[in-house]
């Protein structure tokens, strides 16, 4: 009989293995599953998470879907560190689209360099703004931030509705609700002339690095991580769980607004009733994925990125429902969730319990 | 006193070559002992000996891995503690299994295996209650008991299930000397009906005072067994120990100076739901000196604690004045600068983080004193180089700084915290239970620590439960009980029953006085 | 005239309490053993698209229903392997079930996108609901009664039984249960199978009762007013009733003014209302709770054995 062990330490070598078994038991799973419901699992689960890495025609579109996912995660994983459970990014990624999507409209026919900056301000100031709102109620009230943030959410997307068939609505638009699409001052500038990959990409990954930086190297940093683990300790320590909640919330409204905005004012160009794909949700598998540590959510996102472009693969090849790439993901975090016993335990074979002669 | 009983009679319990692993350590190994009916045995050893793991086998709560157990001169199997019960044997746990939100019969009924209508249970309750008059209210709130109360719940839950033998896990540290001679009283009296005791502690003048037998255990072994009332105290604590008593080196005369911490008129609200409120706490302590605060359990030690360390702030910046400067409403990182330093009660989670290493455990109270994070950049070299000496000067057996709290041993943490915090030289050291669940040695060593931090002229404040090592070490004792602290008084010629009428007497009496409900 | 709307209005009202009444029973039977489980709305979906899924296959709705309570209880297991078993973090492993959920029910659902069946109806013949306020009492669907009766039964068993007892126990103190001789995870897990089997079978509500149609995403977050009503119920089933109609009341105000066709208000910023008005409960709870006193079970969402 196997048991559980628990190990005296927990495994550094687990730590970083654990995601990468969650994955392969994410494959070999969603191959019965697809499998035993009729499809060729095994070309499922290839189209899905080999095929996007070995075309490299792909890897602009990686990289694309990726950006949006590691700034959010990154806000996730303060905040999830510091316990701090905002699950309403997708609402703060849809105000800061919103609220930078403001600035285009006000400055449509203008041209200038200040713009898009312009427009990234109001992004972080959107999401930031959004998520102010569960932090003062969570610090003031300690009503529950997952609620809600989570509530908040749906309200941000009828908001979105709203204006896109009302005020914001394009009138030379046949009708369509969306808004006008944004000017050349507007969007996203490539990283290369003619490439697909636009400045967010680039911006992503400095984002990363300046989290890693701030969380592992500063007493702010410090500060989240301790009051995630013990908050206690973090008080005798002197720090102030309220402005870590305060700030982690903020951080994470504002990167996920950002990220709206760069999603906006990148592939999109325009506002739309389907603007909201729920990477918000997506970037807490991420978060996880990524062990909460950025240059782990850089890899995570990169993942999920295969998911999504894979999923898009799997549809015209072997002909598997759009939600398909959903399930997996649901998967890939489960088994993730799973493989974290490893971290603390070991599997060992259990010893005969000894029966004392009489 | 109790029958000397027949040579033929099977012991109620034997243990014969029981052992128990767990990963790192070896917690039981190759133990055997007997209990005769109605006798009241020792099971003696010190923090880590081993004795709560051999309870909780006896008990049921955990398997051996190797030995047999028999009761009544029949081999079992003690699967669960519902299975123990069944046989017969009844725990008072040391950490009560008690529901702070729920009723003292509620409590009661989740101890008992078959289902007894409320009116019913309450009925034999009171007869128990009443054949060793006991004071205890069946409809209160657990969390309005005393601990002695508490305690009581926890007898009373064991006494209805009429028990052939009784294990008490450390009953006394959270009693009164008046609770204690009380209890014991109980004890005979259950002994005398032909129900063993297993009563482990310790505390050895309790174990001369009650037991008929001792087995001693160390380092998870049996090392000895005798009869303590003939054993000198002497000789029970060295086989206890494995060595020779080490004894505090002390200044020949401490010198105190001016007061360095004084606290005036401190009022608290106790943090719902169940927290003590401080009423009107003042006292002072002198550079040179170590005062004492004595009391049960519960009775505001934490909160005065966190009062004390600014994690909870005071209402007034005067009541805590620290070197005559007012720092009631500085926090507690300011007040750390400021010179006061405090070590809470509980090591994992408070003093310390267990899943971050001891480097990182240092920046979490060093980085006020010491120039470790200026400019909010965590300056590892520096960090590391500060964990370092802490180990190598304390004495901390571990790999390295970048071991991780949570991998130390209980007494091991607890000089790393000590020695963290004596480190940085602090004016004024209040400290919680400094030597809770630690072994002798380590015990040893951070009581040195603290005579010799008070020698170099900080003031030190000593919050316990343990009588024993606050007479050790204090030159002053006060004692807090229900949120009040008394006036501080020189140690040389108190008394123990003094100290106990101070801590409260015995607790709950005054509700039997009231008039009995319907 | 006035009394048939009346009472076809409170009708309508009865409907939509039903759904979040179930799933909030359901999760404050597992909160109160110390499990806190925030994948209801994905367990509501998982029994939405199960218990539509066997109804248009069997055409039998009460086939339907029971196959949406077991689909509850399965997708409860895997949060229960994952936390109990597992010792997973309680709150991401509930987002995570609800991240199933959603994905799971889409996959399952996407052949039966539009589909209709025949809906749940009322459970006495139409002669006994022949005047409006008769039909008050008897106009009700089985389901509406069912979630009465449980009301009833949960708040008795959890106030009058040992077993009851025994749940409370668990979720004030882990530890001491365990001591005591409870077996903490089989009574957490088999708490956690309620919770599941009731938000499965609310969720088969809105599918073969409310709109029975099957659409993606149907539940529109009911799960997580569900969570919300538990809060503001303190934990004691009776509030939850009352809870869960107000609720009713304001999704019931949402749909009427729709149908009046309100043109001053968007129908956008009527869908908002179940949401803002979550949040404002949530508050004003928070608000009325601030003089202290303890409503939540102490070991909520804290894993045991403590890590």
């Amino acid at each position: 009989m196997l048991e559980w062990r628990r190990r005296r330490e927990p495994s550094k070598a687990m730590l970083y293995l654990s995601p990468l078994i969650a994955i392969g038991l994410t494959m070999l799973t969603g191959m019965l599953i697809f499998g035993a419901i009729g499809y060729d699992g095994l070309r499922a689960v290839t189209a899905i998470f080999v095929t996007p890495l070995l075309e490299p025609q792909r890897w602009a579109d990686l990289g694309v879907k990726a950006a949006p996912l590691i700034m959010i995660a990154l806000g996730l994983a303060i905040g999830f560190r510091a316990n701090v459970w905002n699950i309403g990014a997708e609402g703060q990624y849809v105000m800061g689209a919103i609220a930078g999507t403001g600035v285009a409209l006000l400055t449509h026919d203008m041209t200038g360099w200040w713009i898009l900056p312009a427009m990234a301000l109001a992004g972080i100031a959107g999401g930031a703004a959004y998520a102010a709102l569960p932090a003062l109620l969570k610090v003031r009230l300690q009503v529950s931030e997952i609620l809600t943030s989570l509530m908040l959410t749906y309200v941000a997307v009828q908001f979105l509705y709203y204006l896109v068939r009302g005020p914001w609505k394009d009138p030379d638009g046949f009708n369509f609700p969306q808004t006008k699409m944004f000017s050349a001052s507007q969007t996203l500038p490539a990283v290369a002339e003619g490439s697909l990959v636009h400045l967010g990409v680039p911006l992503a990954i400095l984002l990363a690095l300046v989290a890693w930086f701030v969380l592992g190297k500063t007493v702010a940093g410090y500060a989240v991580r301790v009051v995630g683990r013990a908050p206690a300790a973090a008080r005798y320590g002197g720090f102030d769980a309220n402005r870590v909640t305060w700030a982690a919330l903020l951080a994470g409204g504002g990167l996920a607004g950002l990220a709206g905005l760069l999603e906006a004012a990148g592939p999109f160009g325009q506002l739309t009733p389907q603007f909201p794909v729920g990477y918000g949700f997506t970037a807490i598998i991420v978060a996880f994925l990524g062990r909460l540590s950025p240059p782990g959510i850089v890899f995570g996102a990169l993942v999920l990125a295969v998911t999504y472009v894979g999923g898009e693969i799997a549809q015209s090849t072997v002909r598997l429902p759009a939600a398909a790439t959903g399930m997996f993901q649901a998967l890939l975090l489960f088994f993730l969730l799973a493989t974290d016993v490893l971290v603390r335990y070991r599997l060992a074979w259990k010893a005969r319990p000894a029966r004392s002669a009489p | 006193m109790t029958q000397p009983p027949e040579q033929t009679a099977p012991s109620r319990l034997a243990l014969a070559h029981v052992s128990k692993s767990f990963p790192g350590v070896k917690a039981n190994q190759d133990i055997s002992l007997a209990v005769r009916p109605g006798e009241i045995h020792a099971l003696l050893g010190e923090n880590g000996a081993g004795k709560s793991t051999l309870v909780k086998i006896i008990y049921g709560v955990q398997r051996a891995d190797e030995g047999q157990v028999s009761f009544d001169g029949r081999p079992v199997e003690i699967a669960s503690p519902k299975a123990a019960r069944k046989l017969g044997i009844g725990m008072v746990f040391q950490h009560f299994s008690l529901f702070d939100g729920m009723t003292v019969l509620e409590n009661i009924a989740l101890g008992l295996d078959e289902t007894v209508p409320a009116e019913e249970l309450k009925a034999r309750i009171k007869a128990i209650l009443d054949s060793y008059s006991l004071p205890l209210d069946p409809d209160r709130e657990v969390h309005t008991l005393s601990v002695g109360e508490r305690q009581r719940i926890e007898i009373v839950r064991c006494l209805l299930q009429k028990p052939k033998l009784l294990i008490m896990d450390e009953p006394t540290s959270v009693l009164t000397p008046q609770e204690v001679e009380r209890l014991f009283e109980t004890l005979r009296q259950i002994a005398r009906e032909g129900c063993s005791i297993l009563y482990i502690s310790h505390k050895l003048h309790e174990i001369k005072a009650l037991c008929e037998a001792a087995t001693i255990l160390r380092a998870g072994r049996v090392v000895a067994a005798c009869d303590p009332r003939i054993e000198t105290t002497q000789h029970m604590a060295e086989l206890m120990i494995g060595a020779e008593l080490k004894h505090l080196q002390r200044p020949a005369a401490s010198k105190q100076g001016a007061a360095r911490l004084s606290v005036e008129r401190l009022d608290m609200p106790g943090e719902p739901p169940f927290g003590t409120s401080l009423k009107g706490i003042s006292f002072s302590a002198q550079a040179g000196e170590i005062l004492g605060i004595a009391g049960v359990a519960g009775n505001g030690q934490a909160e005065l604690l966190l009062a004390l360390s600014g994690e909870h702030l005071a209402s007034r910046n005067e009541a805590i004045k620290l070197d005559g400067r007012p720092i009631g409403l500085a926090d507690a990182g300011a007040r750390r600068s400021a010179g006061l330093a405090c070590v809470p009660e509980e090591r994992n989670g408070h003093a310390a983080v267990p899943d971050f290493s001891l480097a990182e455990n240092v920046v979490l109270t060093a980085r006020h004193r010491l120039p470790l994070a200026p400019s909010g950049l965590i300056r590892q070299g520096a960090v590391e180089r500060y964990a370092g000496e802490v180990i190598a000067r304390f004495d901390v057996r571990t790999t390295g700084p970048a071991a991780l709290a949570g991998s130390l041993s209980g007494g091991n943490l607890q000089k790393f915290i000590m020695g963290r915090e004596i480190g940085q030289r602090p004016d004024v050291l209040v400290v919680a239970q400094p030597t809770w669940g630690v072994d002798a040695g380590a015990a040893a060593a951070i009581r040195q620590a603290l005579v010799d931090l008070a020698a170099q002229g900080s003031a030190i404040v000593v919050i316990s439960q343990d009588l024993d090592e606050l007479l050790e070490l204090s030159d002053r004792l006060c004692v807090i009980n229900e949120g009040r602290l008394s006036q501080a008084r020189p140690v040389a010629g108190l008394k123990l029953e003094e100290i106990g009428l101070m801590m409260g007497g015995i607790h709950g009496e005054s509700h039997e006085a009231e008039p009995a409900h319907a | 005239m006035t009394a048939a709307i009346l009472v076809s209005i409170f009708m309508t009202l009865a409907a939509a309490a039903t759904p979040i009444l179930l799933a909030a029973l359901g999760e404050l039977v597992t909160e109160k053993a110390g499990v806190l489980n925030l994948g209801v709305e994905g367990m509501m979906l998982c029994g939405a698209v199960a218990g539509f899924a066997v109804a248009y296959s069997t055409g039998s709705v009460p086939l339907g229903l029971i196959a949406a309570t077991l689909a509850g209880v399965a997708a409860a297991m895997i949060f229960a392997l994952l936390t109990l078993g597992l010792g997973s973090n309680q709150v991401a492993t509930g987002l995570a079930l609800t991240i199933f959920g959603i994905g799971a029910s889409s996959l399952i659902g996407a052949g039966f996108v539009g589909r209709t069946i025949e809906r749940l109806g009322p459970l006495f013949p139409a002669d006994y609901a022949a005047h409006p306020w008769l039909r008050l009492v008897f106009g009700h669907d089985a389901i509406v009664y069912l979630s009465l009766a449980l009301v009833l039964a949960v708040s008795l068993f959890l106030r009058r039984t040992k077993a009851g007892l025994i749940l409370r126990a668990v979720g004030e103190n882990a530890d001491s249960a365990h001591a005591i001789g409870y077996r903490v995870l089989a009574i957490r897990t088999s708490a956690t199978a309620f919770g599941g089997a009731l938000a499965g079978l609310g969720g088969a509500y809105f599918s073969l009762a409310l709109t029975p149609m099957w659409a993606d995403r149907l539940t529109a977050g009911r799960g997580w007013i569900a969570l919300a009503l538990v809060v503001f119920a303190a934990w004691k089933p009776g509030r939850l009733l009352i809870g869960a109609y107000l609720f009713g009341a304001v999704a019931t105000f949402e749909l009427q003014a729709k149908a009046a066709g309100l043109s001053f208000i968007a129908p956008e910023v009527l869908a908002m209302t179940p949401y803002l008005a979550t949040i404002v409960v949530l508050t004003m709870m928070s608000l009325g709770r601030r003089t202290g006193g303890r409503d939540a079970p102490a070991c909520l969402g804290k894993p045991f054995p403590a890590q």
